[in-house]
């Protein structure tokens, strides 16, 4: 093991990574139970609306929605790699690794704005505002297309924070203040980033698929 | 002894068929409740005088907890909170599902005011005319926030909920007149949403029932606003088959739905057929009855299925000519009007 | 007092107080002790204003009419009352505060597992707060704090600037949350086995689990309300296919088991002061520490039962009354123990001990009232009137608060290395608790006379008892008005207390008052148990 020095107040540098992971799996439940509601108001909304949620779906741009998933599955892999590489003391190949997933992250923000600018052009603007549903009167439509913005919109600012948290862990892998005597730095990130992507695999299908 | 105990604990008088039981109940749990502090609290002194601090004290004796005893305090304590809720429960749902027939009014709650119509056309504001000793069920709908409508007197209170309608129903069985407040905040004249229900004898009702009998009846309300919303257009009166399903007869008859399921046709049901008629359609027609949530305000929705419930017993006339068929009347867009209230 | 026992001797080098002397090096600092001792003063400041709010709604009261404020005010003030008290005092108050201090102690460590966290976490407390209060400037709101849909979709008030803040604070609980539990997981000195935690410890450990998962699902419905108002995106509009009651269960869902955080610590105080006070073991150690983890568990399931009249189907109702029935039982088991540890303890009485007593039975009386409204049928007429007010006030006020003064008054000596005078805790327990009875119990009588909540104007028969209420509240904010004085003097002219004043045998009482820097000075001696009572001071005097 490297010689890094732990926190003072830890009595190694296997507690300080114990803490440091545990504290994370908290944080990443709490996580879960933010959009665990978000889940609840949309099981909510079907059962109401069962048919005019199968509407909105049925007009959700199915082909990004599945190449974003695909892109965030690659990217999840990406970041698991460059952990693996830190664990190696590959710290080059690792942030390689590291600035492809943030590449990745923005190519799935890119792609899910240009799908909103279609959703608007196309009068669907969330709460039942535009043209679109003036003309598309289910009352559960409007809700419908409502939750997806929320959703998929608090998704995105989280997959913004998670491409900041990488950016800034790319760099300090790349200047040496990350290493792997201290890998749970970068494992906490790359659980971030997990989580993220475990939460919008479950938003493809309620959004675009089902 | 209730009364007594109303008294006491600041009750209002029981005006309703469920406030004995109710009382009698909440006499039950806020004895015992006190008797519990009562006991907890003389154990308390008692150890805290007979185990006071000695000087010779040094120490004190680790006392082990006997787990049958704590088991028999834990299950007895809740026990004693089950049966409770048994006999809520069991209040509850009398309160909830009406046995016996009730009168009808419909009830629209909005900032800040109670608008009550009965079947027989009367139609009161922020005051409700009952006939002692007879059941009354409220159907009711907010027309903007949700509101509550509680009568102390009567023990009963319910939400009112924009968007759907809620039912309640009690029984007054004492004469007098009995505040009705709004229970859920809504907006500034919260406090002064106050209504009264005026419960009279058979014959003062009587009396007021004459007096008010220059309303029209609702069914012939109704049958206005059907005539005006082209629902005649779909649905005859006289049994005969055409777009929708005949009304003659309708009011309370089973009815089968295309997904193979069964059920009444009551007020709920037929409100929710002109609100969201695709969500039930009935067997053997296609689903091209469009919303009127909307373009048909609570009171003209409650009149027609006012009107509906007098053509229960209609008897049929096959020989009455159908209507031409007309244009359908186009899909409403969804509500910009009553229910939707904007600051 | 009798024996002073002096645990290792107040260190010339000083203690966390005196190791650093600069404005900087507390508002800086990751020492968890100063930063107990910020979140106390902060605290304290949102309760005052609370207490501030609560009083001009009183005096509103005294008429039926309008008195001091119009509706509009009155409305936004018992709205500023309820946000502030809830989420400014009662959730941080004792665990922020006490727990941030105590924690590391109690197990024998010299700090948390994350002080950047801590602080980081104090100072996103203090921007929400400001954010929250600053929003006044703006009007406030008039929703109440629980924001119902669709109202608070629709009210002409400062309803988002509000919600921000207190979605900033609930940041500072989820992080201090989290802290607290990789503390006690990690940070535990060698010996001190899960079952041998103080019973602080434990209360702190159940209520940091329900305050990071519980405190998100709050951040979401404050985030849905302040998208419907701000861009009127109804999704708890029904015309739009939302619906209104969706809403409540989504905001209770967070809000029921947020009151267990609000009681929890307190109980975890009362368990403290009972066995340091009786010189006695806990009665039933085990059932205290399941019963806690019982209510942090089952308190996730009973969020229905504020919601029995909403609109809900007759069986939901009934699982929530159930699952609220199971619910008070943990707390039952904790009443018997804490009477039961007193047998054939050597009890001494002192401020913190009256506390506790006024604890027990404004507790005990707010808990069953508590079952009385999970007894569907009555909390049909109990339901949003004062009847519910004077619950959770109970339980509340004469509960944790009630405790938070146990507290404050307990460890207040530890904290600051004063004692305070007794007669005058004596006196104030005595203002606070008689004010208390006197404002809360007429609230009873007017919620079964019908009196709703939120009410601006009332009708003129519950005059009389409205104005009891009001009275009783000005005896109470003069007993929290004295407590502050003297303790304040004491503060300042206090005699010293020793490291262990009360003779306890817990954890905390083996440091110095006020503590060292680093808690202990080399490895904590800590193989006595925390309530091992049994063996003779003298004895414990030569291991320490």
């Amino acid at each position: 093991m490297s010689g890094q020095a732990h926190a003072s107040h830890f009595e190694s540098g296997a507690r300080q990574a114990d803490a440091t992971l545990l504290g994370m799996w908290l944080f990443l439940a709490s996580e879960l139970l933010l959009f665990g509601g978000l889940f609840a108001l949309y099981a909510a909304g079907r059962f109401e609306n069962p048919s005019a949620f199968r509407q909105g779906v049925a007009l959700a741009a199915k082909t990004v929605g599945s190449l974003n998933t695909g892109i965030l599955l690659v990217s999840s892999s990406t970041v698991a790699v460059s952990v693996e590489f830190l664990r190696r003391d590959q710290r080059h190949a690792s942030v390689i690794c590291l600035l492809t997933t943030v590449l990745l992250g923005a190519a799935f923000l890119a792609l899910k704005f240009s799908e909103y600018a279609e959703h608007f052009k196309a009068g669907i603007r969330p709460g039942g505002a535009g043209p679109f549903f003036a003309t598309h009167a289910t009352p559960g439509l409007a809700l419908f297309w409502t939750l997806y913005f929320f959703s998929t919109g608090l998704h995105a600012v989280h997959v913004s924070i998670g491409l900041l948290l990488l950016g800034s862990t790319a760099w300090r892998v790349s200047q040496g203040a990350i290493t792997s005597a201290r890998l749970y730095s970068l494992q906490n990130v790359a659980l971030y980033w997990h989580l993220i992507d475990l939460i919008w695999v479950f938003l493809w299908p309620l959004y675009y698929l089902a | 002894m209730l009364e007594i105990f109303r008294t006491i604990f600041g009750l209002p008088p029981g005006a309703s068929s469920f406030a004995d039981g109710v009382d009698l109940l909440h006499l039950f749990v806020i004895t015992i409740t006190l008797l519990g502090v009562f006991v907890i609290t003389l154990f308390t002194l008692v150890f805290v005088i007979r185990f006071r601090k000695r000087p010779e004290d040094d120490s004190t004796p680790r006392v082990r907890a006997n787990g049958k005893r704590e088991a028999l305090m834990t299950f007895g304590t809740l026990a004693l909170f089950l049966l409770w809720w048994v006999l809520g429960y069991r209040q509850f749902l009398v309160m909830r599902r009406r046995s016996e027939p009730a009168d009808t009014v419909y009830v629209t709650a909005k900032q800040w005011m109670w608008k009550f119509s009965h079947s027989q056309g009367q139609i009161e504001n922020d005051v409700l005319t009952l006939p002692v000793n007879r059941p009354v069920e409220l159907i009711m709908i907010s027309r903007d926030v949700i509101h509550s409508l509680y009568v102390p007197a009567m023990r009963v209170k319910q939400d009112v909920l924009p968007g759907r309608y809620v039912t309640f129903w009690f029984k007054p069985v004492r004469t007098g007149k009995y505040p009705i407040y709004c229970a859920e905040y809504c907006g500034i004249e919260h406090s002064n949403m106050i209504g009264q229900v005026r419960v009279l004898t058979d014959e003062e009702y009587r009396n007021w029932l004459n007096d008010a009998a220059r309303a029209r009846p609702l069914a012939s309300v109704g049958r206005e606003a059907a005539v005006k919303h082209a629902c005649l257009s779909c649905h005859t009166v006289d049994g005969q088959k055409h777009l929708g399903p005949t009304w003659s007869g309708l009011y309370g008859s089973d009815v089968t739905l295309a997904n193979g399921d069964h059920v009444l046709a009551n007020a709920a049901y037929l409100t929710e057929s002109m609100m969201d008629p695709a969500s039930r359609i009935v067997a053997g027609y296609s689903p091209i009855m469009p919303t009127y949530l909307g373009s048909l305000d609570p009171a003209e929705t409650a009149a027609i299925v006012e009107y509906i419930r007098s053509l229960q017993d209609a008897p049929l006339h096959p020989t009455v000519p159908l209507p031409e068929p007309q244009a359908l009347p186009v899909a409403n867009s969804p509500a910009r009007s009553d229910m939707d209230v904007r600051p | 007092m009798t024996t002073v026992a002096q645990s290792p001797a107040a260190s010339a080098s000083g203690s966390y107080v005196t190791s650093q002397k600069t404005i900087r090096s507390w508002l800086l600092a990751t020492d968890h002790k100063r930063i107990g001792v910020m979140y106390f003063v902060a605290t304290s400041l949102a309760l005052a204003l609370g207490g501030l709010f609560a009083l001009l709604l009183r005096i509103e009261h005294l008429t039926p009419g309008p008195t001091i404020v119009t509706a509009l005010t009155y409305n936004r003030l018992f709205t500023l009352h309820g946000v502030t008290m809830v989420w400014l005092f009662m959730i941080p108050s004792i665990p922020a505060a006490f727990g941030n201090f105590l924690l590391p102690i109690q197990i024998g460590a010299n700090e948390v597992a994350f002080p950047r966290l801590n602080l980081l976490s104090f100072w996103i407390y203090v921007v929400g707060a400001a954010v929250v209060l600053g929003a006044m400037w703006l009007g406030a709101l008039d929703t109440g704090w629980t924001f119902y849909a669709p109202y608070s979709a629709q009210s002409p008030s400062a309803v988002v600037p509000t919600l921000i803040g207190i979605f900033i604070v609930g940041w500072s609980t989820i992080l201090t949350g989290i802290n607290f539990i990789v503390t006690t997981h990690t940070m535990r000195a060698r010996g001190v086995d899960w079952m041998r935690l103080p019973l602080f410890t434990w209360a702190l450990y159940g209520t940091s689990i329900i305050q990071v998962l519980a405190t998100p699902v709050l951040g979401l419905s404050l985030l849905v309300v302040m998208c419907d108002h701000a861009f009127s995106w109804g999704l708890f509009d029904p015309t739009r296919g939302g619906d209104p009651v969706l809403y409540q269960h989504l905001f209770w869902f967070y809000s029921h088991p947020a009151v267990y955080i609000m009681i929890l610590p307190a109980m975890g105080v009362v368990s403290e002061i009972v066995s340091t006070f009786a010189h006695k073991n806990p009665f039933s150690y085990e059932a205290i520490v399941y019963s806690t983890l019982g209510i942090a568990f089952v308190g996730f399931l009973t969020w229905g039962h504020h919601m029995f009249v909403a609109g809900m189907s007759s069986f939901d109702a009934g699982a929530f009354g159930v699952l609220s029935m199971l619910v008070a039982i943990f707390s039952a088991i904790k009443v018997y123990s804490w009477v039961a540890t007193l047998f054939r303890g050597s009890i001494v009485m002192a401020t913190p001990l009256l506390y506790v007593f006024g604890f027990l039975l404004l507790f005990m009386f707010g808990g069953m009232t508590g079952v009385a409204v999970a007894t569907m049928s009555l909390d049909v007429h109990w339901h949003d009137t004062y009847f519910v007010v004077a619950h959770f006030h109970f339980v509340m006020v004469g509960g944790t608060l009630t405790a938070w003064l146990a507290a404050l008054h307990y460890w207040f000596p530890k904290v600051t290395g004063k004692m305070y005078s007794e007669r005058l805790g004596t006196l104030g327990f005595a203002l606070v608790f008689g004010g208390f009875f006197a404002t809360f119990v007429p609230q009873f009588l007017l919620g079964n006379g019908g009196m709703p909540r939120r009410y601006y104007n009332y009708p003129a028969r519950f005059q009389t008892l409205h104005v009891a209420s009001t009275l009783g509240s000005w005896v109470l904010a003069a007993g929290m008005l004295l407590t502050l004085g003297y303790l304040s003097l004491a503060l300042v002219r206090g005699r010293g207390a020793g490291g262990n004043p009360w003779n306890s045998r817990c954890f905390e009482w083996r440091t110095q008052s006020p503590p060292s820097e680093k808690n202990f000075d080399g490895e904590p001696q800590l193989s006595l148990g925390a309530y091992d009572y049994t063996t003779p001071w003298r004895t414990v005097q030569r291991t320490q």
